[in-house]
């Protein structure tokens, strides 16, 4: 088996696909290098991004897809789900087979995992959007950690700035070691140092703080009425994995 | 000073609590200005131990009234904490919570206090501040108080998206019973008044791109259940007449939580209805979005809901005429009525069948509930084997088959609404 090997990064694995149809593979796997194991039974081929090669399966893509359904191929890479580059290969073949639009094909296996990772994508980027708690610093920044199963950030960048957009704020992914900062202007990606940690970096809480996390746990509790209880219900909807970061939950 | 905040949100957040209604969706509301916050979607920013979406900051601003209405827990003859927050307070509170993420916006309600007009001012107050000195895009959603005047629900309706008067009981004769000096002209006045200019402006905006926003999120509603004795049938046509006079968003269902010692009421400790309610909701779902009249879901023959199974499953068994409804041919209006296939599902059979027959493992994969929807359906490679099958046979096999899991699911669907 041939196994072609990139960066991890989105060019990257567009590249990968590019090589793949380039050198008229049929039976070949997309990994990220980092998390490749060698095995004796395969060729490894390391691929070098180029963004023009990724641009021109984007520019592709686009041709045959909807907007929506261009959408579904950019969170099923962010999903970074093992083996899901292998999916994206498979239905990239199957799209630029086709003369017509193919992404609502659902009796085809590629179109219908694609449509249900890019849901579970899309379920993870609302939780993030509605779990961020944003607690404010001294020197007035809003900053949040988060450890979401798949790698959403570049998916709930819009959302945040066009909300927040009178106010500094960072949301950084603790698992990945990466975040999204808005200083008034835009946003960009930022990095750091592992050994200072989110917290000490925003320097200390302001004034203030302690008693709006007061405010909000106190509510969260009133609002409950004891009667109905059904802690079924409230997992499901706020599973435990998420409480770390959740106000309201990790004080009670 | 913050011991004292503390106190009160515990009181008014307590006493506002019996209000279902917890939606942010459907304003238009954009952050344009470069300000505070936006509407969308709508989202839950957490879930309460009852399983109930936290969207708003839900309160009171104050829980002094000056009715007595027997189901209420704010009612003037109940032995409870008052309190009262200022203008400034309930605004603090909203903007310091929308910019930590915690909530969409704010959900002003309030017992009466003086008069109608005095408390409707103070609600419209804190909603005026919000937007003009705070530049405050997020979702505002304030209680119409019934018996205030047109001039202030015209305000109301310029910085408020949703606006909601409850007509808390089904009937009129419950109303008399429950809350002897409420009327329900006085809660019917601002809904027609609302509607009436949410249906000008919006002619208005055809014309001008950028007339202001009235109330963007349109009205709602919400009625008590089973604190007296209405069938299904009153409760669903009331809100059916509601809909269709008032342009309604929403008609929230809300099973009576007792909070209160008295003959007229089902008594302290009785359980919720919440099994009930649900059912509700599901039909007030097939009336809206499935194409169901809410006569053919509940009529003289049928006045209650079944509570074993869901109301569409219950139809489809009572009119067994309808079915089979071929899969690869039926009209999207036809595969909707069938039992186990919800709104995606029936999307996304019409879309795929343009490029192949179905047959039950594509139906499976997609999403269909096959053990309901055999019984109603035919697909490529099956025929249908279920031809002979009385309707109270289907609902045995189905009921039998998921006995257990169908009322716990059932339960866990309270969130679809
Ligand atoms: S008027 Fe409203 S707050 Fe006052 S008792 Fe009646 S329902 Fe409760």
């Amino acid at each position: 088996m041939i196994i072609l090997l990139y960066d991890h990064t989105w060019p990257g694995m567009l590249s990968a696909i590019f090589e793949a149809f380039d050198r008229k593979l049929t039976n070949c796997m997309i990994r990220r290098a980092r998390a490749h194991m060698p095995s004796a039974f395969d060729q490894d081929i390391e691929v070098t991004t180029n963004t023009m090669k990724a641009a021109r399966v984007i520019t592709g893509l686009k041709k045959k897809l909807s907007a929506d359904g261009f959408h579904q191929f950019y969170a099923c890479f962010l999903s970074e789900l093992h083996g899901i580059e292998d999916t994206l290969f498979a239905y990239t073949r199957l799209i630029f087979s086709s003369k017509d639009r193919v992404e609502q094909a659902f009796a085809n296996a590629a179109v219908l995992r694609v449509s249900q990772v890019a849901k579970s994508v899309h379920r993870e980027k609302h939780r993030m959007e509605a779990f961020v708690r944003f607690r404010l610093a001294s020197d007035s920044l809003f900053f949040a950690e988060v450890e979401p199963d798949f790698n959403v950030l570049p998916l709930i960048l819009n959302h945040f700035e066009k909300r927040y957009a009178d106010q500094r704020w960072l949301i950084y992914d603790m698992k990945r070691n990466y975040g999204i900062y808005y200083d008034l202007e835009k946003v960009t990606e930022v990095t750091l140092q592992r050994t200072v940690g989110v917290k000490e970096t925003a320097g200390i809480f302001h004034e203030e703080e302690p008693l709006y996390e007061s405010l909000w746990n106190d509510y969260f509790k009133h609002v409950n009425i004891r009667e109905r209880k059904n802690t079924k219900l409230h997992l499901q909807h706020v599973p435990r994995r998420y409480w770390k970061h959740l106000t309201e939950k990790n004080k009670l | 000073m913050s011991e004292r905040i503390r106190e009160k949100l515990a009181i008014l957040a307590d006493a506002a609590k019996y209000d279902i209604s917890c939606s942010s969706s459907g304003s238009t509301r954009k952050n344009d200005n470069k300000g505070l916050g936006d509407t969308g979607n709508g989202i839950c920013h957490t879930y309460t131990e009852d399983g109930r979406c936290v969207s708003l900051l839900k309160i009171l601003l104050t829980n002094f009234c000056i009715y007595d209405c027997a189901y209420c827990v704010t009612r003037k003859s109940n032995d409870i904490r008052r309190a009262a927050f200022t203008v400034q307070e309930v605004v603090d509170l909203t903007i310091n919570f929308y910019r930590r993420n915690y909530i969409e916006g704010l959900f002003l309600s309030s017992g009466i206090f003086k008069n109608a007009d005095y408390t409707m001012e103070r609600l419209v107050s804190v909603a005026k501040k919000l937007r003009t000195e705070h530049k405050f895009n997020g979702y505002i959603h304030l209680k119409s108080i019934p018996g205030a005047s047109d001039e202030l629900m015209h305000e109301a309706g310029l910085y408020a998206d949703r606006l909601s008067v409850n007509i808390e009981l089904p009937t009129e004769a419950g109303l008399k019973l429950l809350a002897p000096d409420k009327d329900r002209k006085d809660m019917i006045s601002p809904m027609t008044y609302l509607n009436n200019e949410i249906l000008a402006k919006a002619e208005e905006k055809k014309v001008l791109r950028h007339a202001p926003l009235f109330a963007p999120a349109g009205q709602s509603t919400q009625m008590i259940i089973g604190a007296t004795g209405e069938s299904d049938k009153e409760i669903m046509y009331t809100a059916h007449r509601f809909y269709k006079a008032f342009n309604l968003k929403r008609v929230y269902y809300s099973g009576y939580v007792p909070v209160s010692q008295d003959r007229r009421l089902p008594g302290m400790g009785s359980a919720v209805p919440a099994l009930r309610e649900n059912r509700l909701y599901q039909t007030d779902w097939l009336m809206r979005f499935y194409g169901f009249h809410v006569e053919e879901l509940l009529n003289d023959q049928d006045p209650h809901l079944d509570l074993e199974i869901d109301p569409k499953l219950s139809w489809a068994i009572r009119n067994l005429h309808h079915f089979p409804v071929d899969i690869n041919t039926a009209d999207l209006r036809l595969v909707l009525r069938v039992p186990g296939i919800g709104m995606q599902s029936a999307q996304k059979i019409v879309a795929a069948r343009k490029f192949q027959k179905l047959n039950w493992e594509n139906l499976r994969s997609i999403g269909v509930a096959i053990n309901r929807a055999k019984y109603f359906i035919i697909c490529k490679r099956s025929e249908y084997v279920h031809r002979d099958l009385t309707g109270t046979r289907i609902r045995q096999y189905i009921l039998a088959e998921s006995q257990s899991k169908f009322l716990k699911s059932s339960y866990t669907q309270l969130n679809l609404f």
